[in-house]
């Protein structure tokens, strides 16, 4: 009754209410609230003064920047070396090379992100043909100057440590989240132990396994590709993680699901894959988008078996130049840029699909 | 008993074939022929050693050793595959086979030397833990023992904070070491105040200094407190590559000994009546051949990157670092190239 009052009360009183409330309700509160915003306004404009009033911007030589040093951000760093940033050591003249990869790369995550594109052909031919598509194009081969995957870099391998790295973990991550609830009891075991384990340990750990460790164990000369076996590390560890969220979801399906299931005769894969899990997908997407964005932003870790994904690659650029080596804070500040326009871009499409699908269930 | 005639068949069959794969693997040089490519184990990013320039290629000191050997094996330096390693990675990566050799500003100490399956040919560049301080927080701090109870920036996870600690405990001097992740937060924190000092490699406390339009605020304090000879590394066991290894760095060196550069090398060949130049450059004598190699294999080496003090010019002297040990036997520093013969 209170709250339906409170509804009808025009929004300058509602929002007026919910300031006293919730920082002024007191004397004490009101000073820290004061004083925390005059704190926060004295911080926000000394960073917009460095970051954009006494910035340099667009092309600069180093000794306009040095002149401005601690006054004034030196964006002229980034607008030098932004190829090396994205791209890494890629070979120069081929850079357009990557920079398409990238933006075939983000436009077939835009494409599969629309619902006209949502039919398992379409979905197969975009995702394999982008894919081989993109792969060509880093490689080389076919026309193009082969490259060697020790000189890729930057944005494509964060992207494709990311992508690639859900997108496989995702079916092992079902087989393992059915497993863990089968009722075979072998299954089951090989299931919860593979889980625990890896979810025990960090992913460094297993990156270093993967680079380091396995190559020991290799007969000498025998090697597999660094960046195929950090690839395959990140799917493996992914899919333990995203095996408990697929687990939530099963778990959250009413029994009543599974018993409809066997009252219509359905065998186990038919129940699973008809009934089961389309329900316990959908109500965990905010869960498996969660996991996407841990995984995307856990990629720069790869650094410790020397793969260069962007994180690295911004550093390398500004450290190993003699003339621009004291700015890398604009480039780390250009780093998060970056990665908060794909996190955030991610979590916006996530909760738009979770009210679309929930939308869905309604009606 | 066709069972166990076929299982002993078998194993036999597996016996042979892995002493023919080994056999196949041989020594590393076999390898570098057969494959056409050197691979060489370099650091991810260290101006002056081995760093991407701007355009995106790997160049430096360290690199430019790789680039000799692929000239001397291979005939060209550009038949070099670079793997940057970390810190962590370069042992397991040579001891693998992953590479053929390490390039990568590594300290020659015993036990790299002994006991990890791998053997320094020789030094590439004496390097050393060096001491710089902000003079105008600190103007009366001339030498180290002017910095005692001093706050101390030192990179955290290397050798640099284990020697601080060993040199004062020696020394009886507390310093306060102030510990960071990485070498620019380090620099950065000492750059901003943090500390009274900051502690690295005289290369690295080079390369920092180099181009900060607040160079002038700074003394680089004349003590050296350890030892690094950095040098290039292979595996254990292969002869005829560690010669290979061990002679470039003494070729290069006494072609600068005996002012053979890029430039005049293959006039030197031609021209030279100096017996010295005429076994290094293969006029005479069979110093190749000893090694495996043609009697050229020095004069590509020298074309590709030039003779020892050049590549330091044009790889070191742009850090601001002057020769100091780098500079040969006869310059009063500690570079001596055995005699060729």
């Amino acid at each position: 009754m209170n709250s339906h009052a409170t509804a009808r009360r025009p929004a300058s009183e509602r929002s007026r209410d919910w300031l006293r409330q919730n920082l002024f309700s007191s004397p004490a509160n009101t000073l820290t609230t004061l004083l925390v915003l005059t704190l926060l306004a004295w911080l926000a404009g000394r960073f917009f003064s460095w970051a954009v009033l006494n910035a340099v911007w667009g092309q600069a030589s180093v000794a306009t920047c040095n002149a401005l040093m601690g006054q004034g951000a030196c964006w002229a760093v980034v607008a030098d070396k932004w190829q090396q940033m994205l791209f890494g050591i890629y070979p120069q003249a081929e850079q357009w090379r990557p920079a398409l990869a990238v933006l075939v790369f983000c436009s077939i995550l835009v494409l599969s992100a629309m619902r006209a594109c949502w039919r398992v052909r379409r979905l197969l031919v975009l995702w394999v043909g982008g894919s081989l598509l993109c792969a060509w194009l880093m490689a080389g081969g076919l026309g193009l100057t082969p490259v060697p995957t020790a000189l890729w870099g930057g944005l494509p391998i964060t992207l494709m440590l990311a992508v690639f790295g859900t997108l496989f973990a995702f079916p092992l991550g079902i087989l393992l989240a059915l497993g863990r609830r089968s009722s075979l009891p072998i299954l089951r075991a090989a299931s919860i132990s593979y889980i625990e384990l890896v979810r025990g340990v960090p992913l460094i750990t297993v990156l270093f396994m993967a680079s380091i460790m396995f190559a020991l164990f290799l007969p000498e000369g025998v090697s597999f590709d660094k960046l195929l076996r950090a690839q395959v590390a990140i799917i493996l560890f992914n899919a333990a993680y995203l095996a408990e969220v697929v687990r939530a979801g099963l778990q959250a399906l009413p029994r009543g699901q599974y018993e409809a299931a066997d009252a219509l005769g359905l065998g186990y894969w038919q129940t699973q894959l008809l009934v089961v899990l389309p329900q316990a997908l959908k109500i965990t997407i905010p869960a498996q988008v969660n996991s996407f964005i841990d995984n995307f932003k856990d990629t720069s870790l790869v650094i410790i078996v020397s793969i260069f994904d962007f994180l690295y690659a911004v550093r390398q650029a500004v450290i190993s130049d003699l003339d621009w080596r004291h700015y890398f804070v604009e480039g780390y500040l250009f780093a998060m840029a970056v990665y908060w326009l794909f996190c955030y871009t991610m979590s916006h499409y996530s909760q738009w699909l979770e009210q679309h699908l929930s939308r869905d269930q309604r009606n | 008993m066709p069972i166990t005639k076929n299982i002993a068949r078998s194993l036999a069959a597996l016996t042979l074939g892995v002493t023919a794969g080994t056999a196949l693997a041989g020594p590393t040089l076999d390898a570098i022929n057969k494959r056409g490519t050197l691979v060489c184990g370099v650091h991810t990013g260290l101006t002056g050693f081995s760093a991407p320039d701007r355009n995106g290629k790997y160049a430096g000191i360290d690199v430019d050793y790789c680039k000799a050997l692929a000239a001397a094996i291979l005939g060209s330096p550009d038949k070099v595959k670079y793997v940057p390693l970390t810190a962590q990675q370069r042992f397991t990566a040579l001891q693998s086979g992953e590479i053929d050799l390490l390039s990568r500003n590594t300290t020659w100490n015993s036990k790299r030397d002994t006991t990890m399956g791998s053997v320094f040919p020789g030094v590439w560049f004496f390097d050393g833990q060096a001491f710089v301080v902000n003079s105008k927080k600190n103007p009366k701090v001339r030498k180290l023992a002017d910095l005692n109870k001093a706050s101390v920036c030192v990179e955290t996870g290397t050798t640099t904070e284990r020697n601080l600690a060993d040199y004062a405990r020696a020394n009886k001097l507390t310093f306060k070491p102030v510990v960071f992740e990485g070498q620019e937060a380090t620099e950065k924190a000492f750059q901003s105040g943090r500390c009274d000092a900051y502690t690295t490699d005289s290369s690295g406390i080079a390369a920092m200094l180099v181009n900060l339009p607040s160079r002038a605020d700074y003394t680089v304090l004349p003590e050296i407190i350890s030892k690094e000879p950095l040098g290039p590394m292979l595996r254990r066991n292969d002869q005829e590559f560690f010669a290979i290894m061990r002679w470039m760095i003494f070729a290069l060196q006494q072609a600068e000994e005996s002012g053979v550069t890029q430039a005049n090398v293959l006039q030197m060949k031609a021209e030279s009546k100096d017996p010295t130049i005429q076994r290094l450059t293969g006029a005479s004598g069979e110093v190749g051949k000893g090694l495996g190699l043609d009697a050229d294999w020095a004069v590509r080496a020298i074309q590709a990157v030039g003779n020892y003090g050049e590549s330091y010019d044009r790889n070191i002297k742009p850090l601001g670092l002057t020769r100091g040990m780098n500079a040969l036997w006869n310059k009063g520093g500690l570079m001596y190239p055995m005699p060729l013969d």
